[in-house]
């Protein structure tokens, strides 16, 4: 039940928040603050009450939740919750709070209006992280978009609305594919086996035709590689996140694609194992594109926030290369790269909101030499730079290096061809560095140094980067069951396959799971 | 006929009673409130008449009518909507000169024109509805008689739906020529022992489809609908869009189902095209519009589209997606064409995009309103429209109409545009604040509680759907069908 209560803990909040918007403007935002607090808690509270280890016995499942929902159908509340899934819960609810922190000063119109999409956002990327349910989860996929348009549309930038309409239109086509493919999952399960469910475990034994899994991994594919974004379905992305406030950018760029990859490690490379083996090598090309054609754009920006936004192309060129090279170091690296890219990212697109505040302008070249005057940013900024061009020591070298070791062993070229893509990024983002903070002040502006809520703000970010740099064990050592669950069908071995589809029926009622006793709802099935 | 007829006919019977009365009352003193109560009470009692007579196994009526819990269901959705218009359009008349009272009067009738529809099973009685329906809206398309735009609506439905009439009259003729009966039922056993569909009978059929598509207002029949939508009153046009639609959408199911029609390619091939159509023009010509009335009307065309594409699944599921999607789409329109009708002034309905400039933060709960109408109609989740698409789909792909599934889900994407661009003028920042209420706060009480009413159904059917989807499983069980 813990996890129902998280979401509806948002979701109350959110309308909590956006009544007492009507009183006064300070209020909504501690209402979200607490309430995102509260959440962050809860999911630290399950990491520690139950850690989980490699040696678990009972699978990688630490919680399960299990209602019916609308039983004709086969569909049920059903939320899980893995190592995986914690680690993105505590991403969420601690870049959540931060877009909290970080709208405290610069949104002064429709304060509680805001939080309420605010909340609403969280809820859905919480519901899409934790839900075992096909058809839940395209629910809650649609779910986020709604109020994130909301957040673009109305508090973005000068031509937010542009941007909010390619966000919304790019993801809810793809969006849509990706529920066909779920409805043909669904019959061909139910006429199979006569149980029409769209329970994830129960669909994880599904079979096809490989023309059929081709398309119905095309299908998935459309939504996660959209969100993600792979190249050529990246172009909603630079507009979305340079358009949109500081909070929104923050949580677009550290949560939203942070689904797509999410969603490619628990639907599509359990579902799809033939179809995505066949897949591998385009999708690992067009990740490698991606880390170059990212890097590229990104060098040759001059919005701060655009030159941020294409180097997150560059990044997640990282994940899908990772993802379809289909070993543990791979994924290991993946997991990684999800969270440090979520925390570096996001710090940028702070530290670009706090440039935004204080001079109004996100182009580069109107920047210049404001170390001088404000080193303690300049110091912050130092380190995010260095993070995002992989310095050892911060967690995204970490990801990066098990990424490429692992992407090594799957494709020998395009492995050296994306670690090129490193020294890109080296480039641009020495530029960053050399363009705001180094060099000579060109305005007449006067920039303050970081006041004590953005220090709150960056620090601890400063530190968690560096924790996971130096302490990687803790992240991998959480996520290593759930990838090992997802790589069960790729241990080569055929006979492993049949105990594959075995196995996760078995995890379903863990012994101290919350579950409910199971529902027979699927049995009716849409006839 | 025995008294358990009339028992079975007492919806009918209760509104053809109220129409009558409400025109001696009218005769004795104009009042509106008076007539209007009256209404509602009558609409009312029909509804919970349904009740009375509820269950499943089918009544028939020789030889007109069957009353099945497929019509009660219908007969039901019709009530309930004529209910709601009704109670939206007490403050919208109340505010313009005309005279109000004979509005309700043409109200009824039309709904009892929808009822008859969806219960007969025979030629006879269809038309007897269907003319019943079309004669009333004429009137009411043109009620507000001293407004331009009105009476060309009035005009051009009058002249299209009498030559759809016309249309619909010759091919019953000639399916009766071949066939020799006019019940359905008959017709399915003529079609059933004849080796081949005789070219005759195939004329009558398309005829018929002539005028059937006219009323759904479907690609290429929908010439009518933008203005006719945007030329009647609000509740008028919120009216035609559900209802008038509805009844006949329950009218193409029954005959189809109990013709077998679902058995012959040719007519499928053309409800496929006619599908593909309204959707593709239905979407692509609302893109362009700048009056909100318009707007809907061309995704009405769009939304009949989506309605066929689960309609040609055939299947009980498709029956059942039907059902279900007109449900949603019911609400959705009552709820839009709602708060149409609310913001409406003496002058002119408030129609145009401007209107809405600005909407969430001059009337935050009509704007969060209709924002929730309007991504119900683009089938975002948490609404009623999400699940009802999501049945279409299912029904589509359980089927493989893979080239109808692709093309809906290409069209909500298109739909997704406009519908977006009214949210987006709605939350923008408004630079003119017109201030309209022209009548008494307590006047809009009831049109606002309706439009509270309908949001509610609207997030309760879109997350907690089990409960309707129970009942018209119960429902479509009753409808007797050799073709399931």
């Amino acid at each position: 039940m813990i996890l129902l209560w998280i979401i509806v803990l948002l979701m109350a909040g959110g309308i909590l928040a956006w009544i007492a918007g009507r009183v006064n403007d300070m209020l909504p935002r501690w209402i979200s603050l607490l309430v995102i607090l509260a959440a962050l808690a809860i999911s630290v509270w399950l990491w520690m009450a139950d850690p989980v280890t490699a040696l678990t016995p009972k699978g990688p499942w630490i919680v399960h939740l299990r209602i019916p929902w609308i039983p004709q159908w086969g569909v049920g509340f059903d939320l899980a919750l893995d190592g995986l899934s914690l680690l993105m819960l505590l991403l969420t609810f601690l870049l959540g709070a931060l877009a909290v922190l970080v709208s405290w000063n610069e949104i002064y119109t429709k304060v509680g209006f805001f939080h309420f999409n605010l909340l609403w956002v969280l809820a859905g990327i919480t519901g899409v992280f934790l839900t075992m349910d096909l058809f839940l989860f395209y629910f809650f996929w649609e779910v986020m978009l709604i109020p994130m348009y909301f957040l673009i549309g109305i508090w973005g930038h000068e031509n937010r609305i542009y941007a909010a309409y390619k966000f919304f239109i790019f993801t809810q086509a793809s969006g849509l594919l990706m529920l066909l493919s779920i409805l043909s999952l669904y019959f061909i399960h139910g006429s199979q086996t006569g149980v029409y469910t769209f329970n994830y475990f129960e669909l994880l034994g599904t079979s096809f035709s490989p023309a059929v899994g081709m398309w119905l991994m095309f299908g998935f594919l459309a939504a996660f590689l959209v969100k993600l974004p792979v190249v050529p379905f990246h172009s909603w992305l630079p507009d979305a996140h340079s358009q949109a406030p500081t909070a929104g950018s923050v949580i677009l760029a550290g949560l939203l694609l942070k689904t797509g990859a999410y969603g490619l490690l628990r639907f599509v490379l359990p579902f799809f194992p033939d179809a995505a083996q066949e897949f591998a090598p385009w999708a690992m090309l067009l990740g490698v594109i991606g880390i170059l054609y990212g890097a590229v754009l990104a060098y040759s920006q001059t919005d701060l926030k655009r030159l941020v936004a294409y180097t997150s192309v560059s990044h997640m060129g990282f994940v899908i290369l990772g993802v379809f090279a289909f070993n543990e170091l791979a994924l290991q690296g993946v997991v990684m790269q999800m969270i440090t890219h979520g925390l570096s990212t996001g710090a940028l697109f702070i530290l670009a909101g706090f440039l935004y505040d204080r001079i109004h302008t996100r182009n580069i070249e109107k920047m210049g030499g404001f170390w001088a005057t404000a080193p303690k940013m300049g110091v912050i900024a130092l380190v995010f730079v260095m993070a995002s061009l992989g310095l050892p020591g911060l967690g995204n070298f970490i990801a990066e290096f098990l990424t490429l070791i692992g992407s090594w062993q799957a494709n020998n070229w395009l492995t050296v061809f994306a670690t090129i893509g490193i020294v890109l990024a080296t480039a641009y983002s020495l530029r960053i560095l050399k363009k705001v903070y180094y060099g000579r002040n060109l305005t007449d502006h006067l920039i303050h140094d970081l006041s004590a809520r953005e220090m709150l703000i960056m620090v601890p970010m400063v530190v968690l980067l560096l924790w996971l740099g130096l302490f990687p064990q803790t992240v991998i050592e959480t996520v290593a069951p759930s990838i090992n669950e997802q790589l069960q069908a790729y241990r080569n071995v055929p006979e492993k396959r049949t105990l594959s589809l075995e196995q996760p029926k078995s995890i379903t009622q863990p012994l101290d799971s919350l579950s409910q006793p199971k529902p027979e709802g699927g049995a009716y099935g849409l006839k | 006929m025995v008294l358990n007829d009339f028992l079975h006919l007492m919806p009918l019977l209760i509104l053809v009673v109220a129409s009558l009365i409400i025109m001696l009352v009218i005769s004795v003193k104009r009042h509106h409130k008076i007539v209007y109560i009256i209404t509602l009470l009558s609409l009312i009692a029909a509804f919970a008449s349904l009740f009375e007579i509820g269950e499943t196994e089918p009544y028939h009526i020789s030889p007109l009518f069957v009353i099945d819990g497929f019509g009660l269901f219908y007969m039901g959705m019709i009530l309930l909507s004529s209910l709601f218009v009704a109670m939206l359009s007490y403050a919208y008349f109340e505010q313009r000169e005309e005279r109000k009272e004979e509005y309700y009067i043409l109200h009824i009738l039309a709904t009892l024109g929808a009822c008859v529809l969806v219960i007969s099973k025979h030629f006879a009685g269809l038309f007897l509805g269907l003319e019943v329906l079309s004669v009333s809206l004429y009137a009411l398309v043109a009620y507000l008689r001293s407004r331009e735009k009105s009476d060309e609506a009035g005009i051009k439905y009058l002249i299209l739906a009498a030559m759809s009439s016309a249309f619909l009259l010759f091919g019953m003729a000639l399916v009766y020529a071949m066939s020799g009966s006019m019940g359905f039922y008959e017709i399915g056993l003529y079609l059933s022992v004849s080796q081949e569909v005789p070219l005759i009978l195939l004329i009558g059929f398309g005829m018929m489809i002539v005028g059937v598509g006219f009323k759904l207002g479907v690609v290429p029949f929908h010439m009518w609908t933008p203005d006719v939508y945007e030329g009647a009153p609000a509740p008028v046009t919120a009216f035609i869009a559900t209802v008038s639609k509805g009844g006949v959408v329950a009218l193409l199911i029954r005959f189809f189902i109990q013709t077998g029609g679902f058995e012959y390619p040719t007519l499928v091939l053309i409800f496929t095209i006619i599908a593909i159509a309204s959707m593709l023009a239905g979407n692509i010509l609302a893109l362009m519009q700048t009056n909100v009335k318009r707007i809907l009307a061309y995704s009405s065309i769009a939304h009949l589209g989506y309605i066929l594409v689960a309609f040609l699944a055939g299947n009980a599921l498709g029956v059942e997606a039907v059902t279900f999607y007109l449900v949603a789409y019911f609400i959705t329109s009552l709820g839009a064409f709602g708060i149409i009708t609310l913001l409406s002034d003496e002058e002119r309905d408030a129609e145009q995009l401007e209107d809405y400039r600005g909407l969430l933060w001059r009337r935050p709960w009509s704007a969060a309103a209709f924002t929730g109408m309007l991504l119900s109609l683009a089938g975002i989740p948490l609404t009623a429209g999400f699940v009802g698409k999501f049945y279409i789909l299912a029904a589509g792909v359980r089927t493989d109409l893979w080239l109808l599934v692709i093309m809906l889900a290409l069209n909500s994407v298109i739909g997704l545009y406009y519908y977006i661009k009214i949210i987006a003028v709605m939350f923008s920042q408004a630079n003119v604040s017109r201030e309209r209420q022209a009548l008494h706060p307590s006047a809009y009480l009831v049109s606002g509680i309706t439009i509270a009413l309908l949001a509610i159904l609207l997030v309760y059917v879109g997350v907690y759907p089990t409960g309707l989807m129970q009942m018209i499983e119960n429902l479509m069980l009753s409808i007797n069908a050799p073709a399931l």
